[in-house]
């Protein structure tokens, strides 16, 4: 028989049990939209960590104190308060560390920031003019804090563009946080950023005014912000930074550092490893509601065959050879998968449109897993439907003829 | 008289087929044989359990015997494959059953067309309508089985089984669904293709078939008890 004429038996025969065919077609449907919708997911969420921390600058360091042990209590990373202006002092020595760029010492809490109009809680961050830089940010209006208002205690204050508009404030209003008075110097162009972690959400003092006023901890920093000079001397940068500190630390032996230097992109490859696992994770439930589909179209199939085994015999005693009743149920099932298979996809792109307009998540749709769960659909119809096909092909012609 | 060596189509030399195996085997045919000519229209009648079944499908190359040949036109088919088989059985066989076995979502002349699907013929169509016209339902092509009579629709079976011309139309208990008019028409039809020259084999009990053919035999626990010429 023909390829074309088989394909028209089978699609025949499919339709002759339209409920039970799209009832089958349904199962390949929803798993193929689970995989696209899900690894569309876990891709946009990826790329969403990568932008966010891609935006901090891909040449910065991050150094944190390291742990206290206390009476051999472990306190934990970053409990300690052993980095001091001292540090940061000689981190700025381009003798020492030609290749940083800027150094901001950073020391923060978070305040409630009350103006004329209403009230904000922020994060409240103590650093010097180097913050602009470590941060890749810049000012949008007005100006940022200056060495000499860190020298002198200055009560002003930088605002995120999401803290000046929440509070109503403009540059040269009055804002006061703990009863203080500070004076709004400047507002930072947007980023753009939302949600969880924005951006645009913060404020900004001389490191001084925070120590003594609102924080606390005159002398010591939480952490130090470095920038290298550029991507390429990132590299060297940090051994810089090292070993200013080991000095500084008056530390000999480097295993014991008592503080710790991060840069961004080891935070980047981090954040990667988590989305990308989660994003396997999700996929891999959506393949597994695809595998349960196709054992929904190999169920089918048999129930087809065995109510058709008259008709089988009937079709062998005509003529017909095993192989052409084995590629007739081949097809069969191939055929409700492939159409399993492409519904999928556009209930997969459809998701795609209309969960980040409904839903605020976000979705991103790429060529590769579209083609591979189309693939993977098709591939498990066959294997699902070789089964069935095989047992239609080994009736006996007799015993199916008389099973009427 | 048919001289049986030089025009015989069929030809079977001690055709075993046991069942099953050890103690529980069942002989259904022993050591039988029969010749039947080109052109013959042969009645094979026996009891239930007699054998005739399995004759039918060892003449209708659907089973294999466990010992002994099988010639068909001249070709051992006792040793085929079920592809080789399956091949014989298209171009060579034609078959009516007692339940008609018509495809009950196909019209009349797609049933007929069936066989020809599977020889990848072209015109089918046109020879579907050919069979139909020849069993005299020629205004009946686009109808379904359930729309036809019984004998109608063993008419169509007919037909299916005339639309390969076939060098044998195999017949297994033709009128046994059908009341005695229906029956009449179906062996006329059977008759009258034979007058035409084709070999026919009529596997039956029913009486009636007898007079219409040249030649009965009758079996009993799988062997020929009676051959009469007619």
């Amino acid at each position: 028989m023909s390829l074309l004429h088989t394909i028209e038996t089978g699609l025949r025969s499919l339709l002759g049990h339209r409920l039970r065919s799209v009832l089958t077609t349904l199962g390949i449907l929803f798993g193929v939209a689970a995989v696209i919708s899900t690894v569309g997911i876990g891709q946009a969420s990826s790329d969403s960590v990568t932008a966010r921390i891609s935006s901090l600058g891909t040449n910065l360091l991050t150094i944190s104190p390291g742990s206290t042990v206390s009476g051999g209590v472990f306190g934990g990373g970053g409990s300690a308060n052993t980095l001091t202006m001292d540090d940061v002092t000689g981190l700025l020595d381009h003798q020492n560390a030609p290749d940083i760029e800027a150094v901001a010492p950073v020391t923060q809490g978070r305040e409630s920031l009350v103006s004329a109009f209403s009230n904000w809680s922020t994060t409240v961050s103590g650093s010097t003019p180097g913050w602009l830089i470590t941060n890749s940010r810049s000012v949008g209006s007005g100006t940022f804090i200056t060495a000499a208002d860190v020298n002198s205690h200055a009560q002003v204050i930088v605002l995120g563009a999401t803290t000046a508009s929440n509070l109503g404030a403009a540059v040269g209003d009055l804002i006061t946080v703990k009863q203080i008075p500070f004076q709004v110097i400047g507002i930072l162009a947007t980023t753009g950023s939302q949600g969880f972690g924005n951006q645009d959400d913060l404020a900004v003092v001389p490191l001084t005014t925070a120590q003594g006023e609102l924080v606390g901890g005159v002398g010591s920093v939480q952490r130090i912000l470095l920038s290298a000079t550029s991507q390429a001397t990132l590299g060297s940068a940090y051994l810089e930074a090292n070993q200013v500190l080991l000095q500084t630390h008056h530390i000999t032996n480097p295993t014991q550092a008592d503080y710790s230097i991060t840069s961004s992109t080891q935070v980047l490859s981090t954040a990667q490893a988590v989305t990308q696992t989660l994003t396997i994770l999700l996929a891999s439930v959506a393949a597994i509601s695809l595998i349960v589909g196709g054992i929904g179209v190999m169920n089918i199939m048999l129930v087809s065959v065995t109510e058709r085994t008259a008709e089988i015999g009937l079709r062998k005693a005509l003529g017909a050879t095993p192989g052409d009743l084995f590629r007739q149920f081949v097809i069969e099932a191939g055929v409700l998968t492939a159409a399993g298979g492409l519904l999928g996809v556009g209930t997969g792109l459809a998701a795609g449109y209309i969960v980040p307009r409904t839903a605020n998540i976000a979705v991103t749709i790429t060529p590769l897993p579209v083609l591979v769960a189309v693939a993977v659909a098709v591939a498990v119809g066959l294997v699902f439907g070789v089964y069935p096909a095989l047992r239609a092909a080994r009736l006996a012609p007799i015993e199916a003829l008389r099973a009427q | 008289m048919i001289d049986f060596e030089a025009n015989h189509l069929i030809r079977l030399e001690a055709v075993t087929k046991v069942y099953g195996s050890g103690d529980a085997a069942v002989v259904a045919l022993n050591e039988f044989s029969l010749d039947v000519a080109t052109g013959e229209l042969l009645a094979v009648m026996g009891p239930s359990g007699s054998g005739k079944s399995t004759l039918m499908n060892i003449l209708g190359c659907l089973d294999t015997p466990t010992s002994g040949r099988y010639w068909f036109g001249g070709q051992d088919v006792s040793r085929l494959n079920e592809t080789q088989l399956a091949h014989v059985r298209n171009r060579r066989i034609g078959f009516v059953f007692q339940q008609f076995q018509l495809l009950p979502k196909l019209s009349a002349w797609r049933n007929v067309e069936l066989p020809l699907l599977y020889r990848n013929a072209q015109d089918r169509r046109a020879l579907a309508v050919q069979a139909l016209d020849s069993v005299g339902l020629r205004n009946r092509i686009d109808h379904r089985p359930t729309e036809l009579s019984g004998g109608q629709q063993q008419r169509v079976a007919i037909a299916r089984a005339l639309v390969t011309d076939p060098d044998l139309i195999l017949a297994d208990e033709p009128t046994g669904n059908l009341d005695s008019a229906s029956s009449r028409d179906v062996l006329a039809v059977l008759r009258e293709l034979n007058q035409q020259g084709r070999t026919i084999i009529v596997i039956t009990h029913d009486p009636e078939v007898a007079p219409v053919a040249q030649r009965t035999v009758t079996m009993r626990d799988g062997r020929l008890v009676q051959g009469v010429a007619a």
